[in-house]
């Protein structure tokens, strides 16, 4: 789950990082009176979870309270990566003398959290990655231990030549290290560090990612989450225990298991099609499952066509077609239908489907093939 | 033979009253695995009862620990719900089991970086965790794959999912062609076992006498297993990659199945498959024709 600018920051700031303070407000008016409070010059700053907000128009620099309303008059509403702005961080403006960035992530392969430092700050650290990779520095952190002042420091010289300076990053990195661990982060970064022209180290603009499996254990943190932000259907399907996400194809999935279910998408595409979404319905056989992913997709008017592909091992099949009868009954479809179903129970799921007058093969390349056709507009082989 | 699992593993399932624990414990036991113990703290003394019959009932203990000392377990098996899922994994690993396989799935990923650390220490192999766990047909079952679509014969499976693994599984069985031992090593970004690590223990099997890898989009464990198979591999390899349409910076259902940035894409995996001369398989029923022939 990712965290809005200004969420990172009120993390940041009760670990004791150094990063401006700031409000958060929905209207013009409020911009107005939140630069007014100010004092002086502010950024105007599109809470979005998008990057390159910056390039999108969505981040500007507001000299009065005036020019603040009229900024965010232009950001609230405007569309940033397909994502509408409800919210403007007002900030006061700082005065750059150089950036730098801090990052922290899980790394899959070192199994630890490793730090990515580079004083090549204040732009996208991927490219810097690609282009000039000697510019950053890697550290990877034994869980078990933390990080060490020693490391730390280590890391701040890397930075700054300056003693004070790289002490000053230095005591961020713990600040920020301590703060990813207490949030069950998989990403947290300062991106960028800045020194001021009076030689202040501050964390200018913050990222978080919380890691999805943290939130049923930290409802403080679930509590965090900007449902605005997300995609109505996809949020409906987890309020529903089901894994949706919204593609742009017509072919609608409906698959059990993850690895299964992304086979499923590619092969609609080997075959010439566009899958709709990802939905997985897990493991467990509940037909409300089936009946919650069924309306789910069938509100996606591109939908042309409904995939089944249910490979039976703990999901029963015969629940997956106890919730198929259940949902046609309720709402009669307006789209072709194909079902692919094999494995636990798949007699007494072919008997509840032909009782039901739906077929079912057992065939998955057949079913893909004809869904894919359908969807076209084709006639059922 | 097998890899990791055979006759002689002798299980504890952790979570064995729990609904999932109970009933893959019963389905273990059918299958033939020598289910020797069950923990569930508060429960010890009871006894689990498989199939009802009050033949084969399982002691159940309260601790690992007490369950080794008790039955000589060497394997355990995990199914916890997922805040206590670190904890469970450490304590089998203390307890003296040489192998650990965890099935839960959302196990927080700062909880892994430490169980990692644990398990590697004492020399204890951790599979999974957000697996369906191995199985050696004939032989042992130790987590959920459905027993009844594998047969023995001479190829390893390695897979980072469960469905999509059945899928293939049953694919080449009803093709005639069976496994020596399939494991599901996991769909979460730090598990306990690698695709290269069941590629090592293939290679070293003398049943097996082909791979089936199935990887997925996200981090580079495709990659390194290739480079492995180019290096280090006689035997022959076929692989799949699942994800090819998946969009990048989102979560496909497996908390490891994500492309970060430009990093970890289907296409950059096939492309390492293809050059350390791993087969590619562009559909799981392409398995079947392309084992058959590094087979003869």
């Amino acid at each position: 789950m990712n965290l809005h600018e200004y969420q990172a920051k009120d993390i940041f700031r009760r670990h004791g990082i150094n990063t401006p303070a700031g409000e958060v407000v929905t209207t013009p008016a409020a911009a107005e009176a939140a630069a007014t409070r100010a004092g002086g010059p502010v950024m105007v700053k599109a809470q979005v979870h998008a990057g390159g907000r910056g390039k999108a128009g969505g981040v500007k620099f507001c000299k009065t309270p005036a020019e603040a309303r009229e900024k965010a008059t232009a950001i609230l509403g405007m569309k940033i990566k397909g994502l509408t702005v409800e919210q403007v961080l007002v900030t006061p403006a700082a005065d750059i003398a150089s950036e730098a960035y801090v990052g922290i992530i899980v790394d899959r392969a070192r199994k630890k959290p490793v730090f990515m430092v580079s004083a090549a700050g204040g732009i996208d650290i991927e490219e810097v990655a690609a282009k000039t990779p000697e510019k950053i520095r890697y550290h990877g952190v034994d869980v078990r231990y933390g990080l060490m002042p020693f490391e730390a420091l280590e890391l701040g010289f890397f930075l700054y030549n300056d003693a004070r300076l790289a002490r000053a990053a230095a005591k961020v990195m713990q600040q920020l290290y301590a703060a990813f661990m207490a949030s069950g982060c998989s990403l947290a970064e300062v991106n960028p560090l800045v020194v001021t022209p009076a030689g202040d180290v501050v964390a200018l603009d913050g990222k978080m990612v919380i890691d999805d499996n943290e939130l049923e254990r930290r409802p403080d943190l679930e509590a965090l989450r900007d449902v605005s932000s997300e995609n109505p259907a996809e949020v409906d399907a987890r309020n529903n225990n089901l894994t949706f996400i919204k593609l742009e194809g017509n072919v609608g999935c409906v698959v059990n298991g993850a690895g299964l279910a992304m086979a499923t998408m590619d092969l609609v595409k080997y075959y010439g099609g566009e899958p709709a979404n990802f939905l997985d319905i897990g493991g467990s056989s509940n037909p409300d499952k089936v009946v919650n992913a069924l309306r789910i997709i069938t509100a996606d008017r591109n939908v042309k066509a409904i995939l089944f592909n249910i490979f039976g091992g703990i999901t029963r099949t015969d629940d997956v077609a106890n919730g198929i009868v259940t949902a046609l009954k309720a709402n009669p479809l307006k789209v072709p239908l194909v079902i692919r179903l094999t494995g636990t129970n798949e007699e007494i799921a072919l008997k509840i489907l032909a009782d039901n007058g739906l077929e079912a093969s057992a065939d998955m390349d057949e079913a893909v093939q004809q869904a894919v056709k359908l969807a076209a507009g084709g006639k059922a082989a | 033979m097998s890899v990791f699992i055979n006759r002689d593993t002798k299980l504890v399932v952790q979570g064995i009253t729990g609904r999932d624990g109970s009933f893959h414990a019963s389905q273990m036991v059918e299958y033939g695995t020598q289910v020797v113990a069950g923990v569930t703290p508060g429960k010890g003394g009871q006894t689990f009862d498989p199939d009802g019959k009050g033949a084969r009932g399982v002691p159940v203990f309260n601790t690992v620990e007490a369950a080794v000392t008790a039955t000589g377990a060497n394997t355990s098996v995990i199914y916890v719900p997922p805040a206590y899922a670190a904890d469970a994994i450490m304590e089998a690993a203390s307890s003296g089991v040489k192998l650990v396989v965890c099935i839960t799935e959302g196990v927080p990923v700062l909880d892994m970086t430490r169980v990692y650390a644990f398990v590697k220490e004492r020399g204890v192999r951790l599979v999974g965790p957000n697996c369906p766990g191995l199985i050696s047909p004939g032989q042992s079952k130790v987590g959920i794959i459905p027993g009844r679509i594998c047969v023995p014969g001479p190829v390893g499976v390695v897979s980072r999912s469960g469905t999509l693994t059945y899928e293939i599984v049953y694919q080449l069985t009803r093709a005639g062609i069976g496994q020596t031992t399939c494991v599901g090593i996991g769909g979460d970004p730090i598990n306990g076992t690698n695709f290269i690590d069941c590629l090592e223990a293939f290679e070293r099997d003398p049943e097996t006498k082909a791979v089936a890898l199935m990887g997925e989009i996200g981090g580079t464990d495709e990659q390194e297993a290739a480079e492995y198979v180019r290096t280090k591999m006689k035997k022959p390899v076929v692989g799949f990659i699942a994800g090819q349409t998946a969009p990048p910076g989102r979560r496909m259902g497996h908390a490891g199945a994500i492309i970060s940035g430009s990093a970890g894409t289907a296409a950059e995996k096939i492309e390492a498959f293809e050059k350390c001369g791993i087969g590619v398989a562009k559909r799981p029923i392409d398995f079947v024709e392309l084992i058959k022939a590094r087979l003869t």
